[in-house]
């Protein structure tokens, strides 16, 4: 039997999970750190709405929020196993071996739950981005990013309209629930601004045409903001001094807290195994 | 809270072809948010591909004492039954 041509394989190619990056023998760490971004902002708003789990005010509710922490761990699951792709324990090693300074979410997410307006406060705000950049992420040229967002991009658009329900039902409802939404979507808002931050290491992603730009939709973003603020017949807060750090590690005292519980159990017992 | 809700009736269709079945209930305060938590409650294991919420309060039900005339007199008539029949196989949902 006649033997096959020998393969050549470039340099630096790893044979799995980065069939896009650059074979040149560096590992991509700004793609590993854009996923990172990603996964980890999926990661903690997974947690934090997991922290509801049978506390929600109604049976529904709470098994709708648990639903909702399912779906973004999920995600977080996909992109951190990308990102960790050459290490063993892949993903498990980022979400749980990590301390908080190595933490690429954005500040938003990180933010106590607080009331149940609080948190579709703050899901509005975070999912109604997330929805209009992986839509735009499915036209990414690296072939995992688009995989994964076609499929993220359906869970996150259902995100995005149960919450704009909730906060139009809580804002246009009793006065104390219009109080409280007024209160959530105020305590949220300075951190809104972090979404649409592009330092150096995003704008080289944007120009090879990993990364979609947030730039290029922050005004569609601040109007379909405005209409859900509208209908629930609550005034937009004024802007305020933007809070941002939380991609290059600069945290709000509240990640530490969360990371304690969520990474208890690994880190105490390394040998558990379910 | 809960307690101020109305409640809804949920049928889900299982799949394409099927008829809606009934699997439950659930409160919520109107019908769009009745039916995410109808989604969120009874398909969230891939159960269904259509979903029906109606309100409870809009059943109207027979009266369980009238259940003796109502039905009794059907069970001594088991030639309504297609029972006397074979079934092809290629038949399905039967």
């Amino acid at each position: 039997m006649a033997s096959l041509p020998p393969i050549d394989v470039p340099t630096g190619a790893t044979g799995k999970g980065s069939f896009d990056a650059p074979a040149t023998g560096e590992p991509d760490a700004v793609r590993f750190d854009y996923l990172l971004r990603l996964g980890d902002d999926s990661l903690i708003l997974g947690q934090r709405l997991g922290e509801w789990c049978g506390h929600g005010p109604v049976l529904e509710v709470d098994i709708s929020l648990a639903n909702l922490a399912l779906d973004l761990v999920g995600q977080a699951t996909l992109l951190l196993d990308e990102a960790g792709a050459n290490d063993e324990l892949g993903g498990d090693k980022l979400a749980f071996h990590r301390d908080v300074l190595d933490f690429r979410n954005c500040l938003l997410v990180e933010q106590p739950n607080g009331d149940f307006a609080r948190t579709m406060a703050r899901h509005l705000l975070y999912t109604t981005w997330q929805h209009m950049l992986f839509q735009r992420l499915t036209q990414s040229n690296d072939r995992f990013l688009v995989e994964f967002a076609s499929k993220a991009v359906k869970e996150v658009a259902y995100h995005r309209e149960l919450s704009s329900e909730w906060v139009v039902r809580l804002g246009d409802g009793t006065e104390e629930s219009a109080r409280r939404m007024a209160e959530g979507i105020d305590w949220n808002w300075r951190f809104m601004p972090e979404l649409f931050e592009v330092d150096d290491a995003l704008q080289s992603l944007i120009d090879r045409g990993v990364a979609p730009d947030a730039r290029g939709f922050e005004g569609e973003y601040r109007s379909a903001i405005a209409s859900v603020l509208a209908e629930a017949k609550l005034a937009q807060p004024a802007d305020q001094r933007p809070i941002l750090g939380g991609r290059r590690g600069h945290h709000s005292e509240h990640l530490g807290h969360l990371l304690a519980v969520m990474q208890f159990l690994p880190r105490t017992y390394p040998d558990a195994t379910w | 809270m809960s307690h101020d809700w109305p409640l809804w009736e949920v049928f889900v269709r299982t799949k394409g072809g099927l008829a809606h079945r009934h699997f439950g209930s659930v409160h919520a305060p109107d019908a769009e948010l009745a039916l995410r938590h109808a989604r969120d409650t009874y398909t969230r294991r891939m159960e269904g591909v259509s979903l029906w919420v109606v309100p409870s309060a809009e059943i109207v039900a027979s009266d369980p004492d009238q259940a003796g005339e109502l039905f009794e007199p059907a069970e001594s008539k088991i030639y309504r039954h297609p029972t006397f029949y074979d079934i092809p196989d290629e038949v399905k949902h039967i």
